[in-house]
């Protein structure tokens, strides 16, 4: 193999895995050691600049760094990242003195956004800064979106969400709520510079069941059901109360039926409990409210008597794979089940749809009737116009959607300042040792071996009383610490010098993990058999030196590393260093270091 | 400064016939010198203790003092030990082994504690051929008391704040032969694809086996100008051979080359490969390998590998056709058979 070159930032970010997998990027393991120290704002501000909205995020993040963390390779469960961002959230001082100026002078160049969730609101907070006129217009009462409109208080507290709504708002943007925009060529009339669409997937898919028609009084679709709630027109709904779909809107409509009246709430759904989209936790949640999944159910019909809903037929199935996994539900021949139920809500998928986007202005549309959107820039085939969030590629999540912001936004700048979208800018890296004494690290090098703390929950009677009261209590600042500890600091890297080294091997025997091994060079798949510990994550670099005065070379598999800087201490020579490695994402107007 | 190893270890690790881990067989971390060549020898051994995959409470550390004589504490840690005094272990495991021989006794030494003040009685447990491993962890010098000259420096060779050494060095692999050991070997510890087979080999060899391993002193003699640094070791090695290890319970499949491969059957039925890479040196006899080794004391190169053995070795045990049974395992009628047997021995020497 090459020597692996530890100068592509690229590298380093991989082995940062929580930070690698978050859309954004995150610093995960800088702001969870600043939690550590209890120095809450900063932790927060580090969130805020990577992705907006830290309290929002801390409750509700679909969180694609926790499968990702390293812990889960070593133990069993990954570090509670998520419920951490709460931490810094609920604990910080007033941050607003850290808040970027705003320019009284603008820079003359007008943006209009369209839609006010996450994505629009990103592309807001970081051109509003440099001097832009931003123009907001959404057709809620209020900004946020989806996460107004969708996510249920008890998962995420109103005041949570003005809060950090309102500290975007409060940037002298110039926001219009309760309009709805009807054509895109009108605003496009009006010389912006440029556009961006950030209006979500705000269609909800339904089911053409026979019996619909007669039981549609008693029939919603599950997110125009949610947005009724939270917006105060629906504050009730029937005692038995079925929800069809296995995602995580099924598990928002469950929970909230159970707090709205709903008795005997269940949930059904088509697909195998395993496959069912809702992450885990949701699952969970919703199973800890008393509400029963029924998987492998197909709905068959609304049974209506006497034009009175009564209920549902299913067919049971069974999930059959063939030999590429691919999933076929076959019936199991067994009597149609009956469940009786007096609503029914379906929440089995959201869609886009852009009936006001007028299709001879240059904007590009493929045969799902999607945008043609670059994936890089955001920009459409309509340069002055861009798609970011749930509008560009389909229903995601909040981080997705300020991960496209950010990008839109460089590109919104980038177009504006007379430059091509594609000159992108690197990403702003550091590199520096920690090393501060023979055997004294800046970091807290040791690892704890404890298991993951549980977030502490309101009780049951109590939350499901009141739709508003949250449910998750969050960690209190010393399990918080604890919780922290547990982070491995991936961050800090093993950075290996092959001029010092002097093949004592004393690196290799004091390694727990077993990453480390001085062997002559192959081929990485011949490699990988003759390594010290096992190596079968292939999705898991080598880090391979040059090669050495035996004509070997170090090859470190970065797989289980605890980052524990054992290596270090134990090299005579310091060939191995513990580097804190800092990546952080370029944001619109900001010059990168590298 | 990190006062223990991390908890976790990599999740696939193989296990043994026992069911063991490698990490069943670690010790507590070390407090030597970062990059101390001892190091990398506990690092061997818990590997071949490992993969020969014996119970940990059958194996007795016993050392000496010096750094090297600490090193047990760092590996094995769910076996027995003891720390004896300077010199002295070789008397303790004789003892030892008297009382029970169904241990394994793995001693570990340094030069100091071997050949300066423990030389006699190192002298005498390899005369006896006690059935146990002695690794000597030879670093020229003594470590533990700040580096003065041991009795295995080489003519010549300066430690980091020495004179060139003006004394002839006393090389163990040859007292050990002259003495009657019946397994000897030398290796580095930088080497553990050579240390490892060697540990193993030595475990299973019935009587002394002498492993002489170099393990460079990186504090205060790994320098220019000394001959046990880890760069002269690497430049001047010559191995006799290599030696691979085959359990009992393993098929051999492997072709070897005739002339050059000599295939051992060990006590308990496993075996070992010798691949010569040194045509001159037949490690089944006492004169070759004494000559061997002269051979590259001349030519001031580090023979290591197997250098010899004695494939019909007699252990002290056999010698003196002991009790099977562990002391602690006979009863009192076995232990005091009274008067009459008393007068019966008595009556036999008149
Ligand atoms: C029930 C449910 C629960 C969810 N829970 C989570 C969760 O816990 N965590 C998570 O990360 N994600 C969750 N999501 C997904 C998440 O809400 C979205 O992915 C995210 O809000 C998308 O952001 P966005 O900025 O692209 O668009 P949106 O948040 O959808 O915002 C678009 C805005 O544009 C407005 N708009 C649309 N068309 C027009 C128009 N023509 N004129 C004016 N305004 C318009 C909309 O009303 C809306 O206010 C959930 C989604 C649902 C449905
Ligand atoms: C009876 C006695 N004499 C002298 C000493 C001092 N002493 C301690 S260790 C040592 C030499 C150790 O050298 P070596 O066996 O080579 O071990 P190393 O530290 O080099 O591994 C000496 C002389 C002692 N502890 N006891
Ligand atoms: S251990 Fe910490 S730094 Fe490593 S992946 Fe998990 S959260 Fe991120
Ligand atoms: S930091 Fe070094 S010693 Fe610790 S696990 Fe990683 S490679 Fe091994
Ligand atoms: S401990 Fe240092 S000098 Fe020794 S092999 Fe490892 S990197 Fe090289
Ligand atoms: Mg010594």
């Amino acid at each position: 193999m090459k020597p692996t070159d530890i100068k592509n930032p690229e590298y380093f970010h991989k082995v940062v895995d929580c930070q690698y997998a978050c859309p954004a990027h995150t610093p995960v393991p800088e702001y969870i050691r600043l939690i550590a120290a209890e120095r809450y704002s900063d932790a927060y501000m580090i969130n805020w600049q990577s992705n907006v909205f830290p309290g929002i995020l801390g409750r509700t993040c679909d969180r694609p760094c926790e499968p990702a963390c390293r812990r889960v390779r070593v133990e069993e469960e990954p570090v509670a990242i998520c419920r951490l961002k709460r931490v810094a959230a609920d604990n910080k001082d007033d941050i607003r003195d850290r808040f970027p100026d705003i320019p009284r002078r603008k820079n003359g160049k007008r943006i209009a956004l369209i839609g006010a969730g996450p994505a629009s609101l990103t592309v807001a907070r970081d051109l509003a800064p440099l001097g832009y006129i931003i123009d907001i217009f959404d057709n809620q009462f209020a900004g946020g979106g989806m996460m107004r409109s969708q996510i249920p208080s008890f998962r995420l507290p109103i005041e949570v969400l003005d809060e950090e709504v309102n500290y975007i708002l409060d940037m002298g943007v110039n926001a219009t709520f309760d309009i709805e925009v009807t054509s895109l060529k009108e605003i496009l009339d009006q010389d912006y510079e440029a556009v961006f669409v950030g209006t979500g997937a705000p269609r909800g898919k339904g089911l053409n069941l026979p019996g619909l028609e007669d039981a549609s009084a008693h029939v919603y679709l599950g997110i125009d059901w949610l947005s009724s709630v939270a917006f105060e027109h629906t504050d009730s709904i029937g005692k038995r109360v079925l929800v069809l779909g296995g995602g995580n809107t099924a598990m928002d409509c469950c929970r909230t039926s159970k707090r709205l009246g709903g008795d005997d709430v269940r949930v059904v759904v088509r697909s195998p409990f395993e496959d069912m989209k809702a992450s885990p936790w949701e699952k969970e949640d919703a199973m800890h409210e008393g509400i029963p999944i029924y998987n492998n159910h197909v709905p068959k019909e609304f049974v209506v008597e006497e034009g009175e809903l009564k209920g549902m037929t299913f067919e049971k199935v069974e999930a059959e794979y063939d030999e590429n996994g691919k999933r076929s539900l076959v019936p199991t021949g067994e009597d149609l089940v009956f469940m009786e139920a007096d609503d029914v809500l379906m929440a089995i998928g959201q869609e886009n749809a852009f009936p006001w986007i007028e299709r001879d202005l240059g904007i590009e549309f493929d045969k799902w009737d999607m945008p043609v959107v670059d994936e890089v820039t955001f920009q459409s085939t309509n340069p002055r116009v861009f798609f970011g969030g749930d509008s560009a590629f389909g229903p995601e999540n909040i981080i997705t959607a300020v991960a496209h912001g950010h990008q839109a936004a460089i590109s919104i700048d980038l177009l504006c300042s007379g430059r091509g979208v594609h000159e992108r800018p690197a990403p702003g890296v550091t590199l520096a040792s920690q090393k501060m004494g023979v055997h004294e690290w800046s970091y807290d090098n040791a690892v704890e071996a404890d298991q993951r703390y549980v977030v502490p929950l309101a009780p049951l009677e109590e939350t499901l009383k009141d739709r508003k009261i949250e449910v998750e209590l969050g960690f209190d600042p010393s399990t918080g610490y604890k919780e922290a500890e547990r982070c491995l600091n991936c961050d800090v890297q093993t950075v290996f010098d092959e001029v010092r080294c002097i093949e004592c091997d004393a690196c290799v025997d004091i390694c727990p993990t077993d990453c480390i091994s001085f062997t002559h060079n192959g081929e990485e798949e011949d490699l990988r058999t003759r390594l010290t510990g096992p190596s079968n994550d292939l999705a898991q670099d080598l880090y391979v030196s040059m090669d050495l005065p035996t004509t070997r070379v170090m090859v470190k598999d970065e797989n289980v590393c605890l980052h524990c800087g054992l290596c270090a201490e134990r090299c005579p020579t310091s060939a191995w260093d513990m580097q804190k490695f800092l990546y952080n994402v370029t944001k619109a107007g900001q010059e990168s270091a590298a | 400064m990190s006062y223990q190893i991390p908890k976790f270890r990599h999740p696939e690790l193989p296990v043994n016939e026992l069911g063991y881990t490698k990490a069943d067989y670690e010790g507590s971390i070390s407090t030597l010198c970062a990059g101390c060549g001892h190091d990398s020898i506990s690092g061997a051994i818990v590997k071949a203790c490992h993969e020969l995959s014996i119970e940990p409470h059958k194996i007795a550390k016993m050392s000496g003092i010096g750094c090297s004589s600490k090193a047990p504490t760092y590996f094995l840690g769910k076996s027995h030990g003891f720390n004896s005094v300077h010199g002295r272990m070789p008397s303790v495991v004789t003892g030892a082994s008297m009382a029970n021989r169904n241990m394994l006794y793995l001693g570990v030494s340094g030069d100091g504690d071997t050949a300066s003040i423990g030389m006699g009685q190192f002298a005498h447990v390899a005369r006896r051929n006690l059935n146990m491993v002695y690794i000597v962890m030879n670093n020229g010098c003594y470590g533990l008391t700040k580096g003065q000259d041991s009795a295995t420096t080489d003519e010549g060779s300066a430690s980091k704040k020495g004179d060139p050494n003006v004394y002839s060095a006393i090389d163990l692999c040859g007292t050990a032969l002259q003495m009657g050991a019946t397994f000897v070997a030398r290796s580095f510890s930088g080497d553990k694809g050579q240390l490892v087979p060697l540990i193993k080999a030595a475990i299973t060899h019935r009587g002394f086996a002498l492993i002489d391993v170099v393990s460079p002193c990186v504090t205060f003699n790994n320098n220019p100008g000394s001959t046990k640094s880890y760069e002269f070791v690497r430049e001047h090695a010559e191995a006799t051979g290599t030696v691979d290890f085959v359990p009992m319970r393993k098929e051999i499949t492997t072709d070897y080359k005739p002339g050059y491969t000599h295939e051992v059957t060990m006590h308990d039925g496993s075996s070992l490969h010798l691949y010569k890479l040194d045509e001159n040196l037949d490690p089944f006899s006492r004169r070759s390998a004494i000559n061997t080794l002269e051979d590259h004391r001349d030519a001031r190169s580090i023979l290591t590998g197997l250098i010899y053995m004695d494939k019909d070795s007699q252990d002290l045990h056999d010698v003196l056709q002991t009790s099977q049974r562990p002391l602690n395992a006979l009863e009192e009628g076995e232990l005091c058979p009274g008067n009459n047997m008393l007068e019966n021995i008595n009556a036999s020497l008149r």
